[in-house]
């Protein structure tokens, strides 16, 4: 099934934001929903943003009203240093159960979930490369992989309970690159690499442009299943610092471990417990599975790290260079909404068939309103009076996405048509949310 | 080998396990062994952790020295060893921290005409021991988990050797030298039915007297945090490095004709894998009963 309505969870971490903007460069693509409760860091030029935490409720409309068909769920937090664990776990597992619960409609037919290879833990009996049919030797010890197995374990559930939807679960190996934040990469941008004394642990990452590929690969591809994504080659630690001209430093104690990472924690050098297990046992995964749906990263784990050695001898250089991007609700919708913008708007209208535009305009004569040429710039004037039928031609979706460029008066026309007539739920709907939306301010 | 039995999984975990692999997966039924990770020839490890160049050090030294001048190995048999494709090594194993794994892959580096780098499965235990972990990867030791064995002999096509006595072959002591403890629970002959390698037998003599164990302190070894704590002629009196303190005895390698497995599914048969599981015990032994009647010292061969 082609995608075309998309609603892609978390737009406001990095993996949501560069989602959405490559779903943008897709004309197939007709809707990009992005919800968040805190705003998206990266810039969207169609992407509509809705402000909406994570209750199921909430979600069922957004997700019904949209019509969407495919949810991308990039929201799983993995790393524990950047939020409480409290917060993590509401996102993580309250979050993911009630991002199923709004998916349970008939709608949605794709299903993807981010999560990570923090699933297999790392152990001391561990297999050298997990696939993905293996379960982790061990309970986990951690709160991050604690929530990671239980939020795959409810959409195991929903996709067992659904079979009729294509489910798509991808665990990420440690990411690596120039944009995206990891405490692994904070660790890596320390003067020397913190090592066990005795162990040099295997790793194996990932680049963010394949992380992002590989999420476009599954949602444009019908790709039901579990996959490991991570590039291949497994680096051991030593090699890792090597590569990035850093020396090692063995100076974490092979006993007493947690505790000499709470006295660095006070030294301002932040070892999270979930890594302390892969700094000890490393951990490698099987990513055939994926290639052989047709996949192709463009990083090794070798290559990644050496991109983002180079990037962090350039950073202190190219430091403070754009000013960050922030996100303005009114500028935003004035450029989605406006009939005054210009360029994303000709662009959208023309993805329209001349055909479309054409009955829109008939239907808008029509109607009896004075339909202004200024209303629709492709509109030719001269053509005769045509019969209500051909509006009933178009169907709902084709309507909304006409929508915004049409001016008050004829929205208001169109509203009392529609209501006369077929009376969607979705058009009236659609109409009147636009015209709150145009309401003269006060 | 190390078994999966010894790792219960919660009901949760299980039920999870079963539904995330359930959805049919067209890839699984294809074979993944082409899309293996290429060799990136910049990188000095392999993805197992293996480096070339430690093994080479190591090799042209201290092993090359206990080959050739301590132990002076001999070998019979190398032939039996196949110059392509995954091959089981199933050996005995003598006490303590025995030279014979390392003998076994000099004797084929050294003897075969093809000679080919051979992964040693050790216990899971030493990739939690400080140093050990770091150390033998990189000089081919492979944890002994049911799916390592398999990627390399399957995917990978390589040549893996395998004690099956397992802990109770090093924990045992002089008197018993060279009698054969049970061989696991036949995981090895799963592997190798499962992974369609043939099963080489190897019979080592001389690893034995080479580091005789007179007792295994308990305490210690719970003091210690090892896997078992030997007393040798050397150790612990001279310290860690004790370990290698190695009488120069004898080495007497054969490696036996090679058991091939042709069908596919063998290994759902439990009956047949016990009864070749006997097999390779018994043939092993009835070997090293003959290298040892027919040597005449224990020094000199």
């Amino acid at each position: 099934m082609r995608s075309r309505r998309i609603l892609i969870t978390g737009l406001s971490t990095y993996w949501g934001g560069r989602l959405a903007r490559a779903f943008e460069a897709d004309p197939e693509i007709e809707a990009i929903v992005g919800v968040d409760n805190e705003e998206p860091s990266v810039e969207l030029e169609r992407t509509e943003y809705v402000k909406v935490g994570n209750q199921h409720a909430l979600l069922r409309r957004v997700v019904e009203a949209a019509e969407i068909d495919t949810v991308v769920d990039t929201r799983l937090v993995v790393d524990s240093v950047f939020t409480s664990p409290r917060l993590a776990h509401e996102n993580n597992v309250i979050g993911t159960m009630n991002m199923l619960a709004a998916c349970g409609g008939a709608g949605v037919r794709k299903f993807v979930f981010k999560s990570s290879t923090h699933f297999y833990g790392a152990n001391q009996d561990d297999p050298a490369f997990f696939e993905e049919t293996m379960g982790r030797p061990h309970p986990p010890k951690t709160a991050i992989e604690r929530d990671v197995l239980e939020a795959e374990s409810s959409v195991a559930e929903f996709a067992d309970r659904n079979p009729d939807k294509d489910v798509t679960i991808l665990r990420f190996a440690n990411v690596l690159g120039p944009d995206v934040a990891t405490s692994h990469i904070d660790l890596f941008a320390l003067p020397a690499i913190p090592m066990i004394l005795g162990f040099d642990p295997r790793y194996q990452f990932v680049h963010e442009d394949d992380v992002v590929h590989a999420l476009e690969h599954v949602v444009l591809g019908d790709r039901p299943g579990v996959f490991n994504v991570a590039a291949d080659g497994v680096l051991a630690l030593s090699e890792v610092a090597g590569l990035l001209g850093k020396p090692y430093a063995p100076l974490i104690p092979p006993w007493g471990t947690g505790l000499a990472a709470s006295i660095a924690r006070r030294l301002g050098v932040v070892i999270a417990p979930e890594m302390l297990a892969q700094l000890r046992f490393g951990r490698g995964v099987d990513n055939r599975r994926l290639k052989a749906t047709g996949f192709e990263y463009g990083y090794t784990s070798r290559e990644a790290v050496i991109a983002l050695g180079e990037h962090m001898r350039l950073h202190p250089l190219l430091r403070s260079d754009a000013e960050p991007y922030r996100y303005e609700r009114e500028v935003e919708e004035f450029l989605r909404w406006s009939p005054n913008v210009r360029n994303s708007r000709v662009r959208d209208v023309e993805g329209l068939s001349r055909q479309q535009l054409r009955d829109l305009s008939r239907l808008l004569e029509s109607g009896g309103t004075p339909a202004g040429p200024s209303a629709e710039p492709a509109s030719s004037p001269g053509v005769p009076a045509p019969p209500v039928d051909h509006y009933d031609d178009l169907e709902a979706d084709e309507v909304v996405s006409l929508l915004p460029s049409l001016e008050r008066v004829d929205l208001e026309a169109l509203r009392e048509h529609e209501r006369a007539n077929r009376g969607r739920d979705v058009v009236i709907g659609a109409i009147e949310s636009l015209l709150m939306r145009q309401a003269p301010a006060g | 080998m190390a078994e999966n039995a010894r790792t219960p999984l919660t009901p949760r975990d299980r039920s999870q396990l079963g539904v995330a692999s359930s959805p049919s997966l067209p890839a699984v039924q294809e074979d993944l062994r082409r899309h293996l990770a290429g060799v990136e020839p910049e990188r000095t490890l392999t993805d197992w952790g293996r480096s070339e160049r430690i093994e080479a050090v190591l090799d042209q030294t201290l092993v090359e020295f206990f080959y050739r001048y301590w132990f002076r190995a001999e070998v019979e048999g190398v032939e039996n060893i196949p110059s392509t494709g995954g091959a089981l090594l199933v050996s005995n194993h003598a006490g303590a921290l025995p030279p014979d794994a390392t003998m076994i892959g000099k004797a084929i580096r050294e003897e075969h005409p093809h000679p080919r780098p051979l992964n040693i499965t050790v216990e899971h235990f030493f990739k939690g021991y400080p140093g050990l972990s770091m150390l033998l990867p990189k000089i081919g030791a492979v944890a002994a988990h049911p799916a390592n064995v398999h990627r390399l002999l399957y995917d990978e096509q390589q040549l893996v050797l395998v004690f099956p006595e397992g802990r109770k072959g090093t924990e045992k002591l002089y008197r018993d030298r060279y009698r054969l403890r049970r061989f696991g629970r036949g995981g090895f002959v799963q592997a190798a039915m499962r992974g369609r390698a043939p099963i080489v037998p190897v019979c080592v003599v001389g690893a034995e007297e080479a580091a005789p164990v007179f007792a295994q302190v308990n305490l210690l070894k719970k003091l210690t945090g090892l896997l078992y704590f030997p007393i040798t002629p050397t150790f612990p009196q001279l310290g860690p490095l004790g370990m290698l303190g190695y009488l120069p005895a004898k080495f007497k390698v054969r490696f036996l004709e090679p058991i091939y497995f042709d069908d596919v599914g063998m290994e759902a048969d439990s009956a047949l894998v016990q009864t070749v599981a006997h097999e390779v015990r018994a043939r092993i032994q009835e070997n090293l009963f003959d290298m040892l009647a027919k040597r005449e010292s224990v020094w000199f061969g």
